[in-house]
């Protein structure tokens, strides 16, 4: 945030940034209102040049306040608007996390409609429209027409839009590129109106600017509807909407998408539970990891009188008995007033804050999207033949409670399978199981997958300073491993830190970075006992055909040699060579254990799920995604993948043997 | 088919092998029974749950005692268990096997084959794959050799030959498969001794020979014969183109037990020379379980030594460098128990070294085309004491 207010301090003599497709900027109200308003006057603003040196005085009549609408309006690739492509993908990305942040808080399961028409060749429209709890008509003109408007800021709760700019910074994008006022339909209730409003911004009043107002007929009962028209670019594969949209779904499976693309498609990507995660609450900061100014600044603004109830009041986590023991340590009691603390006992007060001990932040802050749901997200949307999942607890950085989850896809059909038993897949697949693939990383904030600025994300710098080889998979220094695998990574957190306005990446705290490589080192401790087991599984199977091989070699000679009963002399020989491999038919249980016969103890790895090679998500696999699997792959081989519920190991075992 | 038997009993310490458990004599279980032997073996112990296998006698260094008695290489107790179940030896094993038959059928149909002969009558792709069951000879080679130690039975016996090397001529009469051969009547090209020169191949009958006299190698050899040394000498010459092969070592063993007839050795002077002189002598490491029926322990080394350049006068000319290669075999032979200990050998070894060359029989040819027949091996047939023992 104080990137708006930053730049007030100097003075105002940009260019206006130069966009080959957008219009002049003297073109953008034309169009729109046939109100008298003042032309902008922006960029030959100050033509006015003083002949020498300025004075304070000369200085003093250019300085004055910058709007923040005015500032994004120059500087609009801090919100992700820095090309036509990415702003398609900025504007999606603000409408659905919008539209899939209002469902959840209504506790409405999300149905989220969106369509890309294409208009010309560079102009696009964006239609979103989702099932949630609508927009009351006065709300609406601000929430879509003003920056940095919103119920998220001012509180500590977990939701993926966190400042409020981002759906107005689209329709302000959509309004600088081709003129067109953002079109919102709202509608509360079945038996409510829907509000039909036609908004610009007054981007340098930061103020909404109402075009049309009027109540429409729709079809359908509740929800907000937006539509903005852009100069934009469509892509597919990397960074692209589809990717977008996947990988959303990946970390949604409450949410229902639908996705109609320029070309026509439909995509479909129905809901994969009807299981809304959990509500979060709102909460207060927690003592560790604040800063000093933020600390002095509370006690400026608080409500409580004493200092012991300030702690208990602004702070989570701070009894009395606590506050008490926090204002002794700062040389105060706890009935001392809060206007008499000064700078230096603000300081002592602080540090007291970061010297007692006290409770992790409550959890129920924090909606985590849960080991299971990551799995059959990740069973759902990539072909693998090992998943594995793992939450952190949660945990704090800056006094924001935060909680890191990993999921880990490998093999299958992301290629390079390290199984040496693939000899029926043709020529084709054989290719591609010999280029070593370089690992994905998929990387979510509060549940949105983040795109861009990879390489600047603290979650691309954990798999990197991962040490990968201690998990069987290679990895040159300093880069992401070598291998056919998938990193997905989740940060939930009342506050993720991104690097810019635009949430493209998440900025690298000590604390955050340290969560990150325990949960992959969790995953990847699992991925390393499955590779393991799997290849001294592939290698007692590859000896076995080995002696399977030379046996009737061996019968026939020895046959030629003396007189016996051959079959049972190869029966006896068949025998041997099973039990020369035992290893070889082991099998793994639902937890990718080996299934032993003698009820041998086996370390259990949690949270994983182990697919044949076809790579198939096993059917009815966590209860999710039943039907469509089983429609989709119904038939093709059977499954040995079992869902990775707790179901008793014994009764697996007893049903294998 | 018949037996040659061992002077030397050896000590029977196999007791897991296969088929009859002691070391072939008298009287032993024929060759087929043997191998029939160790199929039953086999089929036994799959019967029974046990892993197969087959014990195979150590063919190695580390396997063979020099018998100062007998004075020569014996070989030792250590066997190797070559097991089917096993990842590393599965294939040898069925190797093993496969040889034994096809050995089996040759003896049955009374048929003689080359050891290329078996390698291509064992070799087949394994039902199913593309891997053949012998890639190369070179692998079969040492299979046959195990079994030949294992069934404790000689390659011929297992109807096996392998490839004639060596040639003789002089003054001998002898029966070849019924053939008679006057070895004075030969020309120029010899007789190619064969591997087999069992009693029920070759019978001698007439020797003029005093002496018999082994040269290295065929071109030696040649210079020998068109001088007509036998002929001045009363002597037969033979060589084995290098290391010599079975048959000529069990033909030089024959005629010096049962003609009586002193073997003399000219070698070129450098450690290969030196090794074969002993193989002739004591036998080899490889074929340690022969030694008893090949070996010539009364044999003579007779040049060519480290100090004949200064005794014939030899020009520079002569001289070949030694190597590394050679000084590291030179010292591995000295350290062989049927070297050490004797002082004249590691004079010779020590003088060697110090020239720093190596010489060859065919060197001598720089004083004149027949110096070797005419003056230095005369020279050093007559000084006793210049031979090595």
């Amino acid at each position: 945030m104080d990137d708006a207010t930053a730049p007030s301090a100097t003075q105002a003599t940009f260019e206006f940034p130069a966009e080959p497709a957008a219009p002049a900027p003297e073109n953008i109200r034309m169009p729109q209102s046939a109100k008298a308003r003042s032309k902008p006057t922006q960029g030959k603003k100050k033509a006015a040049k003083a002949s020498g040196p300025a004075s304070a005085e000369t200085m003093a009549a250019q300085q004055r306040e910058i709007s923040v609408a005015e500032f994004f309006a120059r500087n609009r690739h801090l919100l992700g608007f820095d090309n036509k492509r990415k702003a398609l993908l900025t504007s999606v990305k603000e409408a659905v996390d919008n539209a899939l942040d209002a469902c959840e808080e209504a506790g409405v399961l999300p149905e989220i409609h969106l369509e890309i028409r294409q208009l010309s060749e560079d102009r696009f429209r964006m239609i979103c429209r989702d099932n949630g709890p609508g927009i009351v008509k006065q709300q609406i003109p601000n929430i879509f027409g003003k920056l940095l408007y919103g119920s998220k800021f001012h509180r500590l709760k977990m939701s993926r839009g966190q400042q409020g700019i981002g759906i107005s910074a689209a329709g302000m994008y959509g309004l600088l590129t081709t003129g067109k006022p953002v079109s919102i339909v709202s509608k509360t209730g079945a038996k409510k109106p829907a509000h039909h409003y036609k908004l610009a911004i007054d981007t340098k009043k930061n103020k909404p600017d109402i075009i049309e107002d009027r109540e429409v007929e729709v079809p359908w009962e509740r929800g907000t509807e937006i539509e903005i028209e852009m100069v934009a670019g469509f892509n597919r594969g990397r960074q692209s909407v589809f990717e977008y949209i996947d990988q959303t779904a990946i970390a949604n499976p409450h949410a229902a998408f639908t996705f109609k693309g320029p070309t026509g498609e439909l995509m479909e990507y129905p809901r994969a539970t009807e299981e809304l995660p959990r509500e979060t609450r709102e909460i207060k900061p927690h003592p560790h990891g604040i800063e000093l100014g933020v600390l002095m600044k509370m006690l400026k603004e608080t409500r409580a009188t004493q200092v012991g109830a300030f702690l208990q009041q602004d702070f989570s986590r701070v009894s009395s008995s606590v506050a008490g023991q926090i204002c002794q340590k700062a040389g105060i009691t706890a009935r001392t007033w809060v206007n008499t603390v000064d700078p230096q006992t603000a300081e002592k007060l602080y540090q007291a804050l970061q010297d007692t001990r006290l409770r992790a932040p409550s959890t129920d802050c924090l909606a985590p999207i849960g080991a299971e749901a990551i799995l059959s997200g990740l069973l759902k949307g990539i072909k693998a033949e090992f998943y594995t999942a793992s939450t952190r607890p949660p945990t704090v950085y800056r006094g924001n409670p935060f909680q890191i989850e990993v999921g880990v896809a490998f093999g299958g059909d992301l290629g390079g399978s390290s199984s040496s038993d693939d000899d029926d897949n043709g020529s084709v697949g054989k290719k591609a199981k010999d280029e070593p693939a370089a690992a994905r990383v998929i990387r979510f904030a509060n549940r949105v997958p983040l795109l861009y600025q990879q390489s600047a994300c603290s979650t691309y710098k954990s798999v990197i300073e991962t040490k990968w080889n201690n998990y069987g998979l290679s990895q040159a220094r300093g880069a992401i491993p070598q291998a056919p695998v998938v990193i997905l990574i989740h940060m939930a957190s009342v506050w993720v830190p991104f690097t810019s306005e635009s949430k493209e990446a998440i900025a690298d705290y000590d604390e955050i970075r340290k969560e990150i490589k325990l949960a992959i080192a969790e995953c990847g401790r699992r991925l390393g006992i499955y590779l393991r087991r799997k290849k001294r599984r592939a290698h007692f199977s590859q000896r076995r055909d080995v002696f399977h091989k030379y046996i009737d070699e061996v019968v026939e000679a020895c046959r030629a040699m003396a007189t016996f009963n051959k079959d049972e002399f190869r029966r006896s020989l068949v025998s041997l060579a099973e039990q020369a491999t035992a290893h070889a038919d082991i099998e793994f249980d639902e937890h990718g254990n080996m299934i032993q016969p003698k009820e041998q103890a086996e370390r259990t790895l949690e949270h994983t799920v182990i697919v044949d090679r076809e790579g198939e998500p096993p059917a009815g696999q966590l209860g999710l995604f039943a039907t469509e699997s089983a429609d989709t792959n119904g038939g093709r081989k059977k499954k040995r993948a079992k869902a990775a519920k707790g179901k008793t190991k014994k009764a697996k075992s007893a049903r294998k043997r | 088919m018949a037996k040659a038997k061992k002077t030397a009993a050896k000590k029977s310490s196999k007791s897991t092998k296969a088929p009859a458990g002691k070391r072939r004599g008298k009287g032993g279980p024929a060759t087929t029974d043997r191998i029939t032997d160790l199929a039953q073996t086999v089929v036994a112990q799959a019967g029974k749950g046990t892993d197969p296998f087959v014990d195979i006698p150590i063919r190695a260094l580390s396997n063979v005692d020099f018998n100062r008695k007998t004075r020569y290489i014996e070989m030792g107790d250590k066997s190797q268990r070559r097991n089917f179940f096993n990842f590393g030896q599965a294939k040898r094993f069925m190797q093993t096997m496969l040889v034994a038959s096809k050995c089996k059928d040759n003896i049955e149909r009374n048929k003689t084959s080359s050891i290329r002969g078996i390698f291509y009558q064992a070799k087949h792709s394994i039902k199913g794959t593309k891997e053949k069951t012998f890639d190369t000879q070179e692998e079969c080679d040492p299979v046959l050799e195990d079994l030949e130690v294992a069934l404790d039975s000689l390659r011929e016996e297992l109807h096996v030959y392998a490839s004639s090397r060596g040639a003789m001529i002089g003054e001998l009469t002898f029966v070849d498969s019924g053939d008679t051969i006057d070895a004075t009547r030969l020309g120029s090209g010899g007789y190619a001794i064969p591997s087999i020169v069992e009693p029920s191949v070759i019978q001698f009958k007439k020797c003029n020979a005093k002496f018999v006299l082994h040269v290295e190698k065929d071109t030696v050899w040649r210079r020998f014969v068109e001088d007509r040394f036998w002929e001045k000498h009363k002597c037969i010459l033979t060589h084995g183109n290098g290391q010599p092969p079975r048959g000529v070592r069990r033909l030089l063993h024959r005629m010096h037990n049962e003609l009586k007839l002193p073997v003399m050795v000219l070698m070129d002077n450098d450690p290969w020379g030196y090794y074969i002189y002993s193989v002739i002598k004591q036998g080899s490491i490889n074929l340690a379980f022969e030694s008893g029926r090949m070996a010539v322990p009364d044999a003579k080394f007779i040049g060519v030594s480290s100090f004949d350049y200064e005794r014939f006068g030899l020009s520079d000319d002569v001289k070949i460098d030694l190597d590394s290669n050679d000084i590291k075999r030179a010292k591995q032979i000295m350290e062989y128990p049927w070297f050490a200990g004797k002082k004249e050998w590691e004079k010779e070894i020590r003088k060697m070294a110090k020239n720093g060359f190596k010489m060859e029989v065919e060197a001598m040819a720089s004083k004149h085309l027949s110096f070797v027949t005419e003056e230095y091996t005369p020279a050093k047939l007559k000084d006793k004491k210049s031979w090595l023992d």
